[in-house]
């Protein structure tokens, strides 16, 4: 079971300044679970954003939107509101977040932060796609993960090892930021990487904070 | 000038700047430390003692810095993000401008399973970028990283390195503008082998204008056999060593190779020279410091400024 919880409301409503159109994805696992982005909270959000003078595309919730296969199939039936929103809006863990950023080719805006994997790894088998850090960083770096997928966790863009879009550590490993650049290249966002990241708040993260505070 | 160093008063003088390199022993031998920097006195402006290089364990590079500087040079202390939290690394820039060093060059560090301790814990709590800023606002703001003050800052002249052969090469430059936007005053390049791709980046660099803005010193080393030249160009992560350089060393015989690798080394220092926008070279001689006066004298670089720390 993965542990998420939703970002402060005004840290969601600025990922989303600029766009006026927002396609919303929840999850019926463990999102619904943990009242992060189940059914009840997608239409909450769908509320609040209109409230504050958004349009809601549409909106989907997928029962395991970690599962690739699946949430591609569910996300055929939504083609044409995702294609006429501005962005996405996914209310889930990292996992879902980044199935989503690899599935369709727009902005994904993650909606929460993952606290915990609770001992579990998605149904994304093939790679590690989330490190419950508790402060979603996927806003920033379209969708890819490089707490969890860059050897030395860096925030502000690749090392001097990268080449070929493989990891200096070993090539079997690609350079997840060479897929960030190439992923925000094709969003036209590559300014997105100039900004200067400050240092990780790692309090949060399950690593070094107290997990009895986190899990009650 | 922000600092006392030797390094920063040559570069801001317009003088084209020559940096050093100086590995610690991986014991507690002084001597070894001695020695080598006797052979760098008076060929460098300043040079880098390496903090855990390849993340094989080392003697300290600020504990080295302070034997080197005893010999009367001044020492640029490498300080890599690898094995340090901010907590630690704050603590040791205290520490290391208390002793009177005066530079100090930020780096993430070479991945631990390069190393000899493969399965050591790493720690990355910072990025290189993120370092330079905390250095710059600990001298210039007098902050900690946490926003408390501190009554005396460490005055420290500030580097970072800058991999123009790394990919994606279009974000290199943008990655250099993080650096002198986060507070960098000088860059020293990975060694240049390929001097068309270098000279391309070079000029992306200009039409940002950063090298207006930041002290650029190419990284230059002599190849002493085909077999490293080779080993580099398949082994080491970030180098480009194009096949042109493997067949000049090829083309003479064996013993005269490591010779051609220093007249290799000296051409390319002259190129440099005539790019635009570099102010200096980083020589790094690594386990080979006798080479270094020769390819000093040889560029025409000497003699070197009178050294004022």
């Amino acid at each position: 079971m993965l542990i998420s919880e939703q970002k402060p409301l005004e840290e969601i409503l600025s990922y989303l300044e600029g766009d006026k159109s927002i396609f919303l994805i929840g999850c019926k696992g463990c999102a619904e679970g943990w009242e992060s982005g189940g059914e009840k909270q997608v239409a909450e959000m769908k509320n609040t954003l209109q409230e504050k003078g958004k349009n809601v595309a549409g909106s989907v919730v997928v029962d395991m939107l970690c599962d690739s296969a699946l949430t591609k199939l569910k996300l055929r039936a939504h083609k044409k509101e995702i294609a006429a929103a501005d962005s996405i809006l996914v209310l889930t863990d990292g996992a879902g977040v980044q199935t989503v950023a690899e599935l369709v080719n727009k902005v994904v805006h993650p909606g929460c932060n993952t606290l915990s994997a609770g001992g579990a790894h998605a149904e994304w088998k093939e790679a590690e796609r989330c490190l419950e850090c508790g402060d979603c960083m996927l806003e920033f770096t379209g969708g890819l993960c490089p707490i969890a997928r860059c050897s030395k966790h860096l925030l502000n863009g690749p090392c001097g090892g990268s080449q070929g879009g493989k990891c200096e550590v070993d090539p079997d490993i690609p350079c997840v930021w060479q897929q960030i650049f190439d992923r925000l290249a094709k969003l036209g966002q590559l300014d997105k990487l100039e900004r200067l990241v400050t240092p990780k708040n790692w309090s949060v993260s399950l690593i070094s904070g107290p997990p009895v505070k986190r899990l009650s | 000038m922000k600092t006392k160093s030797n390094l920063e008063r040559v570069l801001e003088s317009k003088i084209f700047a020559v940096t050093g390199e100086l590995g610690p022993p991986q014991s507690a031998d002084p001597e070894v430390i001695r020695k080598k920097a006797r052979i760098l006195k008076g060929h460098v402006d300043a040079f880098n003692v390496t903090d855990g290089q390849t993340a094989v364990v080392r003697m300290a590079s600020w504990a080295a810095c302070l034997i080197a500087k005893e010999e009367g040079l001044d020492p640029i202390v490498q300080m890599t993000c690898r094995d340090r939290n901010r907590i630690a690394l704050q603590m040791d820039v205290l520490g290391i401008a208390a002793l009177g060093i005066n530079n100090m060059l930020c780096l993430t560090g070479d991945h631990q399973k390069f190393g000899n301790h493969p399965t050591a814990k790493g720690v990355y709590d910072l990025d290189s970028i993120q370092l330079v800023k905390m250095v710059k606002d600990m001298r210039d703001e007098r902050k900690f990283q946490c926003g408390e003050e501190m009554a005396v800052e460490p005055r420290l002249f500030i580097g970072a390195a800058e991999n123009p052969f790394a990919d994606p090469f279009e974000f290199r430059v943008a990655r250099l503008a993080k650096k002198v936007v986060a507070g960098a005053d000088f860059i020293q390049t990975q060694i240049v082998y390929n001097v068309d791709k270098f000279a391309d980046w070079m000029k992306m660099v200009r039409d940002r204008g950063l090298h207006e803005r930041v002290k650029i010193l190419a990284g230059v080393a002599p190849i002493k056999s085909v077999g490293a030249a080779k080993y580099m160009k398949t082994r080491v992560p970030g180098m480009d060593v194009p096949d042109s350089v493997i067949t000049r060393l090829q083309g003479v015989p064996k013993e005269q190779v490591s010779k051609e690798g220093i007249k290799l080394c000296i051409d390319i220092i002259n190129q440099m020279r005539e790019i635009e926008g570099v102010a200096g070279i980083h020589l790094m001689a690594i386990e080979w410091e006798e080479a270094v006066p020769e390819i000093v004298e040889a560029a025409g670089l000497m003699p070197r400024p009178r050294l004022v720390t």
